[in-house]
């Protein structure tokens, strides 16, 4: 099980049934079913006349723009926090979403903790894969956030004043 | 000033509760220390050498009398009944139990208040210069911008862990009195031949380990893109900024890394996908919010007071006040008033205690509309008091230890709280802005030498800005032991520039007598009524280093 919070229709819930199986080290032999992969990796398996439907996932030192020729083939993109400290997913998210047109699931991995999960899902994420020693009960807790923002964010592209 | 509105209301409250739940966990053990960290951070709150200090928000420097007040009730009932101001305009509690901070801050959101990103990786307080709104050389009224910057950089959830910290300042006058190249951005208001408002923006100051002062990236930016360029901005720098070493990791190093040419080509590239997109601001919240400061209902007074003139020839104690605490003000017959916070050995450069805070809070109705400013130098001003009635303020003021009338001079020094206090500081810093204000305590004399600024960090962090201070002094470790590095010929304001070190660090004990020498240096060679940093600029360090490091015993 992946910890998973997702997003459905503006509903938050837990999610028993995550097919997705994310891989870090490119290196190890590749398990079976749904991988999401890093990005060099999943590059290089395109190239198969036959490409599998992997999902890929960006390091916050990728550049989303190299997705975007494959927007349309993506299942699923996950953006990597390797430290809750590190904000440059929240870009990437931001950019995938308002500028790539980014529509299907952008998941957060890495360390994904309830108290910047509203953030997370402010700039667009609608995946939450918890951090594995942390209960995604209690994270889901975190996701709803305040209920005034005054900054324009992805899911709402008015600022305050254009609202108040 | 502006007041919240239900939203501004509510997004406190809201912040309150979350906090106060964080805290809960944290103390459970829900939270480690590590998870924990960003989160107080990110409400003011730091863990001091001694207990936890609370930095509350004061943004861009304005306070009314009952947030002063309520600042007081802290100091009394949380504190050890004072407050410390910052050279953000903000005020520190520095002996605070975190159990008792949920209700500290929600005592803060009862009066419009906060301590939101006060800390942290992220947008710090806006600030703009103490005499906004009524200084006689004011172009425009920066606050209102400052205002909406400040909403704009509020819990922004893209924006929140950045490399490093943000520091955005606004100024609009002749002077630069808000050290706006000092800063990750600085702005610059100021109108159009058609009295339309724009914006110079300067990128890439700061002080700090690696001094820079800011670069000028754009020039007649219309006020509507205000946000949206600030926003392409963070948005570069929070992308491409150094994150692998906290001391490269400021806007600054990314602005020198890339040079000013190919960052703000980076900038604009990402601007022409925001411009004239939602973010563009409104005339309609520019007036909303622009509605909240305007001018009190000033009288229509005679621009000189006969009182006033016979007071002044009276009493030279109250006439040398005037001449350094009294500044000009827009309208006739009324003034901005300093009080300085810097006593000299009764009290820390921008310590006031709760009686003190209550005090100013009951001047401000009493002469004033009510207001109350914090100066970026530590100092409270009082920014409409009409001239009639400064005699009166100077009196009050002399009886609870804020009639000081050294505004500029030597013994105004511009301190952080330091190894007293401060878990980074290297050294301290208090004592010795006292050691020096002891030295020179004859008023006579600092009014001769006139303006001189002193400035003291305990450590390279520079939050007494000590590489802009005439004379800078930065406390250094060597071998476990306290040090002081002496720099010459900084400068704020828009002949800003950063002092040069005059060479090896001296003990503490040597720094007053260190002080004695440059100041004597001074007095040898000026001209006339030349100002120090003057003479400084004109004949070099040479004379100073000799004067200092030739009758010293070898310095360490």
């Amino acid at each position: 099980m992946n910890n998973l919070l997702s997003l459905e229709q503006g509903v938050a819930a837990i999610k028993l049934d995550d097919p997705w199986t994310l891989v870090r080290d490119a290196e190890a032999p590749l398990p079976e079913g749904a991988l999401i992969l890093p990005l060099a990796l999943w590059l290089s398996r395109r190239i198969a006349p036959d490409p599998p439907h992997d999902a890929v996932w960006l390091g916050p030192d990728d550049e989303v723009e190299h997705l975007q020729p494959w927007l349309e083939v993506l299942p699923l993109i996950a953006l990597d926090f390797p430290s809750f400290r590190d904000g440059r997913a929240y870009s990437q998210a931001y950019l995938l979403r308002t500028r790539m047109g980014w529509q299907g699931e952008l998941r957060a991995v890495g360390d994904v903790l309830r108290d910047q999960l509203s953030h997370m899902r402010q700039c667009g994420f609608d995946g939450f894969a918890v951090r594995e020693d942390k209960s995604a009960a209690d994270a889901l807790k975190g996701l709803a956030g305040m209920s005034v923002s005054y900054g324009r964010s992805v899911i709402e592209p008015r600022p305050l004043f254009r609202r108040r | 000033m502006y007041r919240y509105d239900e939203y501004d209301r509510a997004l406190v409250f809201e912040r309150v509760a979350q906090f106060r739940d964080q805290v809960e966990r944290f103390i459970a053990g829900d939270l480690s220390e590590e998870e924990f960290l960003p989160l107080r951070l990110q409400n003011g709150l730091y863990l001091q050498k001694h207990a936890y200090m609370l930095r509350v928000a004061i943004p861009y420097g304005t306070l009314g009398a009952q947030q002063l007040r309520t600042l007081a009730s802290i100091a009394r009932d949380y504190d050890r009944g004072y407050g410390h101001f910052t050279t953000r305009q903000n005020m520190q509690f520095n002996w605070i139990e975190l159990q008792q901070v949920p209700d500290i801050l929600q005592r803060l959101a009862e009066v419009d208040m906060h301590a939101i990103q006060t800390s942290g990786n992220c947008v710090r307080n806006i600030t703009t210069e103490a005499f906004a709104g009524v200084a006689a050389d004011e172009l425009l009224d920066p606050r209102p911008l400052a205002e909406i910057l400040r909403q704009w950089s509020t819990i922004n959830p893209e924006f929140l862990f950045l490399p490093r910290k943000f520091k955005i300042a606004i100024c609009s006058a002749h002077q630069d009195r808000a050290a706006i190249m000092m800063h990750d951005i600085g702005l610059y208001l100021y109108p159009d031949t058609d009295g339309q408002m724009l914006l110079r923006v300067l990128v890439g100051g700061g002080l700090g380990r690696t001094p820079i002062l800011g670069l000028q990236i754009r020039d007649g930016l219309s006020w509507q893109h205000l946000l949206s360029y600030v926003e392409a901005v963070l948005r570069v720098y929070n992308r491409h900024g150094r994150r692998d070493n906290k001391y490269k990791a400021r806007i600054k190093i990314l602005v020198k890394a890339l040079g000013i040419e190919a960052f703000s080509r980076e900038v604009e590239e990402e601007w022409q996908h925001l411009r004239d997109g939602p973010a563009q601001l409104t005339t309609d919240e520019y007036q909303r919010v622009a509605a909240a400061f305007v001018p009190p209902p000033y009288q229509a007074l005679p621009d000189t007071d006969l009182d006033y003139g016979t007071q002044m020839a009276d009493s030279p104690a109250f006439a040398r006040w005037v001449t350094r605490n009294v500044q000009p003000h827009k309208v006739p017959g009324y003034s901005s008033v300093v009080l300085s916070t810097k006593p000299g050995i009764a009290a820390p450069p921008g310590d006031v205690t709760a009686a003190q805070m209550d005090a100013v809070a009951q001047w401000a109705e009493q002469f004033g509309f009510g207001e109350i400013r914090i100066a970026h130098e530590q100092n409270i001003v009082l920014p409409d008091v009409p001239k009639a009635r400064l005699h009166a303020l100077w009196s009050l003021a002399c009886a609870q230890g804020l009639g000081s009338a050294n505004v500029g001079l030597l013994t105004d020094i511009i301190a952080c709280p330091g190894g007293d206090f401060c878990a980074l500081a290297n050294a301290k810093s208090i004592p010795i802005a006292q050691a020096i204000q002891q030295r020179f305590d004859n008023l006579d004399y600092l009014h001769d030498l006139g303006d001189i600024s002193l400035n003291i960090s305990g450590c390279i962090n520079a939050c007494g800005h000590h590489h802009i201070g005439n004379i800078g002094i930065l406390g250094v470790d060597k071998n476990g032991s306290e040090w002081y590095q002496i720099t010459l010929g900084g400068a704020q304001g828009k002949a800003s520039a950063l002092g040069k070190v005059i060479g090896p660090a001296f003990s503490a004990a040597q720094v007053p007598d260190v002080i004695s020498r440059l100041i004597a240096t001074y007095v040898r060679y000026r001209e006339s009524d030349e100002p120090f940093i003057d003479t400084v600029q004109r004949i070099g360090l040479e004379p100073f280093k000799e004067r200092v490091y030739g009758a010293m015993v070898q310095p360490a």
